[in-house]
């Protein structure tokens, strides 16, 4: 079906664009978002808000729909646990995106306007979730190691 | 247009910006039956993570942004655009990679459509990725 390849791709365009056009390919927008104690910029409070408001609707459509209109089912995050790993992971992220004001939405999107920039950035974030996936899974042996 | 107090803030733009972004994710949502979360697509792409996105959509989305944040460039005549130093970069997207595979999601997957969605994870999540973001930023400003 057609409409499976062009979906993603449509969305992608849309969401770059949207980044772009909210100032969050400009890594100091984001930066003088976090800045509160200095010369704060709420441009990206106006980026979240325009998106929440499109998003908290679209969320309203979804108990209504026996499927979505171009696949057979939802596939939606189902946890509402919250965890250590939860918290830990995201005071790591806020971490990184006030360090170079980017996180990876603006990462990839700014690869034809600041390919070196991309690159750099994505390459480190690949790097950053192979190590996850490798504490992941040393951590999931270490039960198996101890019930030998 | 300006907002009164903070001369360098783009609030029209922002808006608009936001809008689309809402829609981009809309359209997955309501059309494809799944959350965007830029994190998690590339990790997908690069087979890092489990999904079950497949792969041809992960490559179509990620090949779309930088097209559309191209047009916006061009039809602007250029975009701002101040990044940090390289290795700050490299530490950066480090932390970032970590710390949203870590974390289950990053800001478009929690605090885009996790929020709006009200999933109290995403919430949490987001409300901590602004604090930890606003701590370093002014800790970056006290050293520099």
């Amino acid at each position: 079906m057609i409409a499976r390849q062009v979906l993603p791709a449509v969305s992608g365009v849309l969401f770059g664009a949207g980044l772009a056009l909210g100032g969050m390919t400009n890594p100091a927008r984001i930066r003088g978002f976090l800045d509160v104690f200095g010369q704060w910029d709420p441009t990206l409070a106006f980026v979240m808000g325009g998106a929440l408001a499109v998003m908290a609707i679209a969320w309203r459509f979804v108990p209504r729909m026996a499927s979505p209109l171009f696949e057979t089912k939802f596939s939606l995050p189902d946890r509402t646990d919250l965890t250590p790993q939860l918290v830990g992971g995201a005071a790591l992220f806020g971490t990184g995106w006030g360090l170079a004001g980017l996180c990876p939405g603006p990462g990839v999107a700014i690869f034809i306007i600041a390919p070196v920039e991309a690159l750099v950035f994505t390459a480190s974030l690949l790097a950053g979730m192979a190590l996850h996936r490798a504490i992941a899974r040393t951590r999931t042996e270490e039960p198996v190691h101890a019930r030998q | 247009m300006s907002l009164p107090g903070f001369p360098q803030a783009a609030p029209i733009e922002g808006l608009a910006g936001g809008v689309l972004i809402g829609i981009a994710a809309a359209v997955m949502l309501l059309g494809a039956g799944r959350i965007v979360g830029v994190s998690g697509i590339v990790g997908r792409a690069f087979r890092i993570n489990a999904s079950d996105l497949p792969m041809p959509s992960a490559w179509l989305f990620l090949a779309g942004m930088p097209a559309g944040a191209a047009a916006i460039y061009w039809i602007k005549g250029g975009l701002e655009a101040e990044f940090a130093s390289i290795p700050m970069m490299i530490a950066a997207g480090l932390l970032v990679g970590l710390g949203a595979r870590m974390g289950s999601g990053c800001t478009s997957g929690h605090g885009v459509c996790g929020v709006s969605r009200l999933s109290q994870r995403s919430i949490v999540a987001t409300a901590t990725f602004i604090a930890a973001g606003i701590a370093t930023v002014a800790v970056l400003g006290m050293i520099a």
